[in-house]
């Protein structure tokens, strides 16, 4: 593509306006699109072709409602517009803008337009306008605004080549300003601006006055001169308040002009689903019962294909078994490897019903009704309303979770949200929780309808919501963290939900997760089996050393080979370090094997049942087709008994549920807060806390 | 003592009468929330915080600490909903 024009697009806007949907239009990406007020949360690019040769790099930002941040997410599209790196200056901005509220949009636009960039203006969600009583005169509009307007509706597809059109005509557009307001804001300051920092424009040069603290880096040659502008923040603020004042009026002045709203077509609706949605009592009793809803479906009615998936995996194995010459190789694939990703595969019913309601409330706008009724309920524990999000979507994976939280506006909510975030239990914690749970809780049901292994489950579910929710108070009551806290949300309307769109992000966050953790235990397996199955001079003599110990003893050639295999495995390299671990955890009541599993799954959770099935597999010819019972016939040597019995069960389940065992979201932690700090104090203080629990727990049961 | 958003309730209307620009976040202002306009206390969450408005089009959330330091006049009271 080198020899063809490549225009550089920002797509801008308010949240919620439809700026990524319009993004995957015109790239075929897949970028995540939902009716809450934030979503994306940081750039995305792709390209697309726009007319002939014509090619745009097009760049999906965080929405926002000003260009003056004030949120990490929203930040981002000022550092496009003023940061240092130039390579990545638009040529061309789109303003995305939701039809239903233009006026506010508008005020966006203004700003873009002052920074004397060509900009487009394109009011999306055009297929709203009957129903909700709109009409606008765009040619009017093109005129007052002194530049192109496209009506369009992303979700209808409506529009979506004029858009192209306008953006590879870009140079067509002007840079002209639209709001004159410099003058009547502070005639005499602006004056005085202008003369120091002509060398850019007007805007710019205030935006670097105004926002100096919200840049990471300020262009070398303006740093000197900004400084004197910026020491009265009073009069600064004054003067910001006084612009958006003037912009509006600006913009009402325009609207008077080109649009027409029916009030009571526009809100009736969402007026009376309000009522309901966020009453006194009703509120909290509805989302309880969705609460209630999704753990039964995930529970109860999932089981059903899982089973499905369960005996396909066993025959898979079986068959494969067949298939294959006998030797060790054989046995990693049938009794590691196969096993291994089908405890991973088992789970996609459980993972796409979670993804599919957490979809769902997100695209009907009832997630904004939850962050509205938690808020104050969230704030005694350190946290906004806008956690509740992330708490949410943290049951599927902490990493999008956390990234989820950059829309909080005060620095120690979204601290303590990103810090408690990796207690609600992922999806990576389902596996090790059923597979425990099937080997230590009955299959019985009470009062007919409650399964005990489901409420079990749901148990774990709440002791991940309640440890969130304490280490959050604990947290408020001893960071010292500064910074001003306030909330502000929109609520957005209720909108049907696009299927498409539903069975789109389902079918991708899935997909993501079996291939994530695919890779990962595939990985993990192969290496554990070597060193399992080679090690030092004690593991090549492991027949003579044994024969020798037991010559006086009458074994057949069965508990003979038996002997030698647990020799061999205890005298690998993964047996040797094993055991050199073992004594740390005895107190929990695990043995080595499982020590090696709590270490691997430091890598991801999903690996420890793959990382016991790679090590039994080792060991053992034995005739048994799942982990489960494999898992189940594992002996203690010590006691002779069964070694995954309640205690040990139990202490691993609430070592699973404490610890904080995800090298990808320790990552993440340390990226979004900048620090080594939090990201090790979670790993510590989380481990720490795990290890005390399931001390507790073990010592208590047995 | 003077009217804030605060002291409306549900169903009421009031015309903005000061912000004060030092202790509001700006972003209020700039998502629509000016004075000379209407505000309309729209439903407030189950713990009386935060509050649900709807001013300028669009609707907004914010706590009540917030909305204690915006001043309105009163131009549709409880006594007017009840009438209608
Ligand atoms: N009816 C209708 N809905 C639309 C249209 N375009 C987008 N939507 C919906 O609007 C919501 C927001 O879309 P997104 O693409 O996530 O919006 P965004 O601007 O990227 O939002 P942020 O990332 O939060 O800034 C989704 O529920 C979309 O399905 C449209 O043309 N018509
Ligand atoms: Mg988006």
């Amino acid at each position: 593509m080198r020899h063809s024009e490549v225009i550089n697009v920002a797509l801008v806007g308010n949240p919620n306006t439809g700026k990524s949907l319009l993004f995957n239009q015109l790239t075929g990406l897949n970028q995540k699109v939902s009716n809450y007020p934030g979503v994306t949360v940081e750039k995305k690019t792709g390209t697309s072709k726009m007319q002939g040769e014509v090619f745009a790099k097009i760049t999906d930002l965080p929405g926002t409602y000003s260009i003056n941040p004030s949120s990490l997410d929203e930040n981002i599209v000022l550092q496009t517009f003023i940061g240092i790196d130039k390579s990545n200056y638009p040529d061309v901005v789109v303003v995305v803008a939701d039809v239903e509220n233009l006026k506010r949009n508008l005020f966006l636009f203004s700003q873009i337009k002052d920074l004397e960039i060509p900009a487009i203006l394109v009011i999306n969600m055009s297929d709203r306008m009957e129903k909700k009583g709109i009409s606008i005169d765009i040619e009017l509009l093109k005129k007052e605004l002194k530049s192109e307007v496209v009506l369009i509706s992303a979700r209808k597809r409506l529009g979506i080549g004029k858009v192209k059109r306008a953006i590879a005509n870009y140079k067509e557009a002007n840079t002209l300003k639209i709001a004159d307001i410099a003058d009547r804001i502070d005639a005499q300051f602006f004056k005085e601006l202008k003369e120091k920092f002509a060398d850019t424009s007007l805007y710019k040069a205030w935006l670097l006055v105004t926002q100096s603290q919200n840049l990471t880096s300020i262009p070398p040659k303006f740093k000197d001169r900004i400084e004197s502008f910026e020491a009265d923040k009073i009069k600064l603020n004054k003067m910001q308040n006084k612009e958006t004042i003037l912009r509006y009026q600006y913009i009402n002045h325009i609207l008077k002009k080109t649009y027409i709203t029916d009030a009571e077509k526009a809100t009736g609706m969402r007026h009376k689903i309000d009522k309901v949605l966020t009453h006194k009592i009703f509120g909290y009793v509805i989302f309880a019962l969705i609460l209630l809803l999704i753990f039964q479906s995930i529970f109860d009615w999932a089981t059903v294909p899982m089973d499905l998936i369960d005996s396909t995996f066993a025959n898979l194995s079986e068959w494969t078994k067949n298939q294959l010459p006998e030797g060790v190789f054989s046995n990693l694939l049938v009794e590691g490897i196969i096993p291994g990703i089908g405890g991973i595969v088992i789970f996609i019913p459980q993972i796409a019903i979670l993804f599919l309601f957490i979809a769902i409330l997100e695209e009907t706008g009832y997630m904004s009704r939850v962050v509205f009724l938690m808020d104050k309920i969230m704030r005694r524990f350190g946290m906004s309303g806008k956690s509740v999000v992330p708490l949410v979507s943290g049951t599927a994976c902490a990493i999008p979770a956390i990234m989820a939280a950059r829309n909080i506006e005060g620095w120690k909510e979204r601290l303590v949200t990103i810090l408690v975030t990796p207690f609600t239990t992922c999806s990576a914690r389902l596996p090790v929780y059923a597979i425990l749970i099937a080997l230590i809780i009955p299959q019985q049901r009470i009062l007919g309808i409650f399964s005990l292994q489901g409420l079990a489950l749901m148990s774990l579910y709440l002791l991940g919501f309640v440890s969130a929710i304490v280490s959050g108070w604990l947290l408020n009551k001893t960071l010292k963290v500064k910074g001003k806290s306030f909330f502000i949300i929109e609520m957005p309307d209720y909108k049907i939900p696009s299927l498409k769109n539903i069975v789109f992000t389902v079918l991708e966050k899935t997909k993501a997760f079996v291939f994530g953790a695919g890779k990962i235990i595939l990985a993990i397996s192969i290496i554990l089996w070597f060193l399992a199955s080679n090690g030092p001079a004690s593991f090549d003599n492991a027949e003579k050393i044994v024969k020798s110990k037991v010559e006086n003893k009458q074994l057949n050639q069965d508990e003979l080979e038996k002997q030698i295999a647990t020799y061999k495995l205890e005298n690998s390299y993964i047996g040797i370090a094993g055991k050199a671990i073992e004594p740390a955890i005895k107190p929990l009541g695990y043995d080595w094997k499982i020590g090696i599993a709590l270490i691997t799954s430091f890598a991801a959770r999903e690996v420890f049942v793959s990382t016991l099935a790679t090590i039994y597999s080792v060991e053992d010819n034995e005739n048994t087709n799942t982990i489960k019972e494999r898992m189940g016939a594992e002996i203690n040597q010590d006691t002779g008994k069964k070694r995954f019995n309640f205690p040990v069960g139990m202490s691993l389940l609430v070592f699973y549920a404490f610890a904080m065992q995800c090298v990808s979201t320790l990552a993440i932690v340390k990226r979004e807060t900048n620090s080594w700090k939090w990201p090790l104090l979670q790993l510590f203080g989380m481990t720490a806390l795990a290890y005390l629990a399931s001390f507790i727990t073990f010592t208590v049961l047995s | 003592m003077s009217t804030t958003i605060a002291d409306l309730i549900v169903g009421e209307i009031g015309v903005i009468d000061d912000i004060p620009f030092d202790s509001v976040p700006l972003k209020l202002l700039e998502m629509g929330c000016l004075p000379g306009k209407e505000v309309e206390l729209m439903q407030i969450a189950p713990l009386k915080d935060p509050l649900y408005i709807k001013v300028n089009g669009s609707h907004l959330a914010i706590r009540k600490e917030t909305a204690s330091l915006i001043k309105v006049t009163k131009i549709k009271n409880l006594c007017d909903i009840l009438k209608s």
